[in-house]
This record gives structure tokens, C-alpha cells and sequence, in this order.
């Protein structure tokens, strides 16, 4: 089969640490923490009262009044999102076109308009409200995301949202990779994009008990749990050959991906699955486990996850586990679920990019069950030419990419 | 307390697949019963509701001692009595 190369020519980021890419990378690179007190919902009824929201995020910046009656916050952040990574892939799509029906737009959400669904039950059950707004559903559906950025863009190729929980943006990412690899399609528009900071999704993600209650703290032996993040990531991905001959900036290669179901525990991470999805994304990339440098982790800051973690990557890597560099970007943008891939990749590429790995912050003290190196707190220059970027998701749904620094 | 201590044997042996309720003892620990993590959260849940109580178990924090049936049925009473 003819395999096609696929190169990165567009990123974009709306993050609790940064909107636009640009100030996502400075605050990456300067170990900042989004988490803290939520400011944007109301809090007396949750015990958990962090997270890492968007706290400026201003959609009359962005929409007219009337879109923005259309669209969820998740929407609103995915659109922003890939309006930036095409404006800097340079591509421009004409909608019917040639180019517009042969670009797939695949974006991960893993519980879709929270914001949407949360206000309507809260006035159906909590105020008694005999009607709902008649935009309800189109703002919850979770291809919400899709949807508008399709709308938004002209973009008329195979578009549809990927659910699997916290592993969403990279199942996306796979199968958007997989589709320009086989030229199924020349471009795709991927990523994650989620916004799941409402008081129902805070309710049922303290009742799992696995929620941090001060701050998230990956890989650190006082680790208490995750804390809920929300954003938006998208990148473009097209063919080397076509990147080339139209003179677009390549940002970075994907050169695999690996993909497994544990079928196992509904919520527990299982070694083997994570395991067997780091190996297929290190074979489907033709990579030695010595030539990968930096792995974006998991690393959710359960106590459990994060041991799991450094096991699978022993198990994998060897003795070469010891000479890689892992970090954990939750620990500054949250866990955000659906689009956690998303945010994850991008940190990535920009990573390899820049020579410079962003660091697992609010690490705090060694855990004999996490003892490789997790950069701790504060970023590294490094020359890394090869990444990996994990996701091991509720559900026991794995996905791992494989990227390269572009190097001609 | 004889309530509480039934009430919270009820609850733990709905999910301990693998002794059966009279033989459940405080010295057991609930991962030696057959009780997955998921079981515990489930457990926690049942009992709050049962007693209307707030139970601090966070499953990444050793804070509150909740691994044996004896500890669990201690952890419940204090929060039953401080209720009253």
C-alpha cells in the first residue's frame, strides 16, 4: 500500500493557560499552573472547588450574537481553535470545492455541551421550567464541535466526532492520520475540544473520589488525584508532498499511531493494554525504543494511573526508560478529557520544535512507585527529535501517537 | 450502633462477592473480599445515603482509614454521632 508521510502545517489552542499558541507554548515552557479556584460556575454545592478553566475566554470576540446562541462553550473553543491552525497552515478551503470535499474534519469530545445540558436540567428539575430552549440539543450533541468547525470553515470532506473519554483527541488524531496516510483525503482539521466545568460534571467526578482537592500533582508521591481542565487543540495535517509543493511551513510529522482496548476494569488502568498500545504506535512508526526521547504522558495525577504509567513505559522501553524524559502538561492544563489529546499533541510538536520539554509542575516529592524522569517543575532544554503522546482513557480505551521533529 | 454496624454489613456485603454476609469480619480488608476500587466508590456512595452523612474518602488519599470492614464501620459511627 502506498503510505504517504504527514506533516503538521497548523496548530491552534485555546487552553486555561493560554488562548492562541503562542501563549500556550510561554506558559508551558514557564511551568505555569491554570488550576485553581472555579470562578465561572457557582461552588457551593461542590466539594472539590478547583480547576483549570478559561477564565477570559470572551465569545463575543470570536461570534456574532446570534452564532453564539447556536453554540456550547465547547463548540466556541473548538472553532476558535482551528481557525488558528488553518490561518497558519495557509490552506484556504472554498466550500464545494475540491479541496473542501477532500478535507476530513475529525475532532474528539468525550461528553459533549455539559454547559448546554447542565442549564436546562437545572431549570426543568431545579426551577420547575415547563419548557426548555429549543437550541438544546443542537448546543449538547457531542459532534457540536465538528459541526461548527465545518460550518465555520467551508469544509465538506468526511467530518465526525470521536467519543472515548479521556483518550478522544487521540483516536481523532489516529484516524485522521491514518486517513491522509492512505489518501483517503489530502487535509484533515483534527484535535479535541471539551468543556466539562459545569456543577453536574463536577458532582459526578467527585463522586468517582479521584478528584484532587488542593492541586493536581503528577507522578509526585503526594499526589490526591486529577483536576478538570477544558480547552481546545487542532491541528492540521496533510501530505508531505502536498505540504511541499504549496511551500506550507511544516510543523511537525505524525509517523504513527497505536490503538487497544484493555476489556478489562471499567475504570483501572490495565498495564498490558496500555502496553500493547505504546507498542503498536512504536511499530507502526518503524521506531527502536531508543530512539524515542520525550513521552507527553497520561499522567492524570491518580494515585493509580500514574503508577501504571511508569510501569508500561518500563515494560516497553527497558533500560532505555531511564534515559527518557516524561512530563505530565495536566498538572498545568487539567485533565480535559476529550480534547486532553489535543492539548497533549500540540505541547508535543511544539516541544521537538522548540528544544525546550514543558515540566510536570507542582511536583512535590519522589514516589518509590514513579522513579523515572518526570521533569520535574521546570522545563528542559533538550534536542528531542522523537515523542510519544499517551492517553489511557476510562473505559479502558488506549490511543498513543507517535510524532518527529520535521527535518526535511 | 448496632444499626450502623448491620447497615454498613448490608451495604459491603452486596458487593463481597466472595464471603458471604455472616462471615464478613472487622478485620478483613475490603480488596481481600472481592471488592474492586469501582466497589468501593459504590460503597461510599450507598452508605452517605443510607446515613445522609458526608464521608471524606478520597480513593488517592491514605487520610481516612477506610480499608477494613472494622474501620469503615468506625468511620460511619463517628459521622452518624457527630450528626446528632
Amino acid at each position: 500500500m502506498n503510505q504517504r508521510r504527514v506533516v503538521v502545517t497548523g496548530m491552534g489552542a485555546v487552553a486555561p493557560i493560554g488562548q492562541g499558541i503562542a501563549a500556550y507554548w510561554d506558559s508551558l515552557a514557564a511551568g505555569r499552573c491554570g488550576i485553581g479556584p472555579i470562578s465561572l460556575i457557582p461552588t457551593e454545592r461542590l466539594g472539590v472547588k478547583i480547576a483549570a478553566e478559561i477564565k477570559d475566554f470572551n465569545p463575543q470576540a470570536h461570534f456574532d450574537a446570534r452564532r453564539i446562541g447556536l453554540m456550547d462553550r465547547l463548540a466556541q473553543l473548538a472553532v476558535v481553535a482551528a481557525r488558528e491552525a488553518v490561518a497558519q497552515s495557509g490552506l484556504c478551503f472554498e466550500k464545494g470545492a475540491a479541496l473542501s470535499q477532500r478535507t476530513a474534519t475529525i475532532i474528539g469530545s468525550g461528553v459533549g455541551g455539559q454547559h448546554s445540558l447542565d442549564d436546562s436540567y437545572r431549570k426543568l428539575y431545579g426551577e420547575n421550567a415547563t419548557r426548555v430552549h429549543p437550541f438544546t440539543i443542537p448546543r449538547l450533541m457531542i459532534n457540536c464541535g465538528t459541526s461548527h468547525i465545518t460550518m465555520d470553515l467551508g469544509l465538506t470532506g468526511p467530518a465526525f466526532t470521536v467519543a472515548s473519554a479521556c483518550a478522544s483527541a487521540n483516536h481523532a488524531v489516529a484516524v485522521a492520520y491514518q486517513m491522509v496516510r492512505s489518501g483517503a483525503v489530502e487535509v484533515a482539521v483534527t484535535g479535541g475540544a471539551e468543556s466539562c466545568i459545569t456543577v453536574g460534571t463536577m458532582k459526578g467526578w467527585e463522586a468517582m473520589r479521584v478528584m484532587a482537592a488542593e492541586t493536581c500533582r503528577p507522578f509526585s508521591r503526594n499526589r490526591t488525584g486529577m483536576s478538570l481542565g477544558e480547552g481546545a487543540a487542532i491541528v492540521v495535517l496533510e501530505s508531505l508532498e502536498s505540504a511541499k509543493a504549496r511551500g506550507a511551513e511544516i510543523l511537525g510529522e505524525i509517523i504513527g499511531v497505536g490503538m487497544s482496548a484493555d476489556a478489562g476494569d471499567l475504570t483501572s488502568p490495565d498495564i498490558n493494554g496500555a502496553a500493547r498500545a505504546v507498542e503498536l504506535a512504536l511499530a507502526d512508526a518503524g521506531l527502536g525504543v531508543e530512539q524515542v526521547d520525550y513521552i507527553n504522558a497520561h499522567g492524570t495525577g491518580t494515585t493509580i494511573n500514574d503508577a501504571t504509567e511508569t510501569q508500561v513505559i518500563k515494560r516497553v522501553f527497558g533500560d532505555h526508560a531511564r534515559t527518557l524524559a516524561i512530563s505530565s502538561t495536566k498538572s498545568m492544563v487539567g485533565h480535559a478529557l476529550g480534547a486532553a489529546g489535543g492539548l497533549e499533541l500540540v505541547a508535543t510538536l511544539l516541544a521537538l520544535a522548540k528544544g525546550v520539554l514543558p515540566p510536570t509542575v507542582n511536583y512535590a516529592e519522589p514516589d518509590p512507585e514513579c522513579d523515572l524522569d518526570y521533569v520535574p517543575n521546570v522545563a528542559r532544554e533538550r534536542d528531542a527529535r522523537v515523542a510519544l503522546s499517551n492517553s489511557f482513557a476510562f473505559g479502558g480505551l488506549n490511543a498513543v501517537l507517535a510524532v518527529r521533529r520535521f527535518e526535511g | 450502633m448496632v444499626d450502623v454496624v448491620n447497615d454498613v454489613l448490608d451495604i459491603i456485603a452486596s458487593k463481597a462477592t466472595s464471603v458471604p454476609r455472616d462471615k464478613l469480619e472487622l478485620e478483613a480488608k475490603l480488596t481481600d473480599l472481592g471488592i474492586a476500587s469501582l466497589d468501593v466508590v459504590e460503597i461510599v456512595f450507598a452508605l452517605e445515603e443510607k446515613f445522609d452523612i458526608q464521608i471524606p474518602f478520597n480513593a488517592n488519599s491514605a487520610q481516612l482509614e477506610f480499608r477494613t470492614i472494622g474501620q469503615v464501620i468506625e468511620a460511619v459511627a463517628k459521622l452518624v454521632a457527630e450528626k446528632s
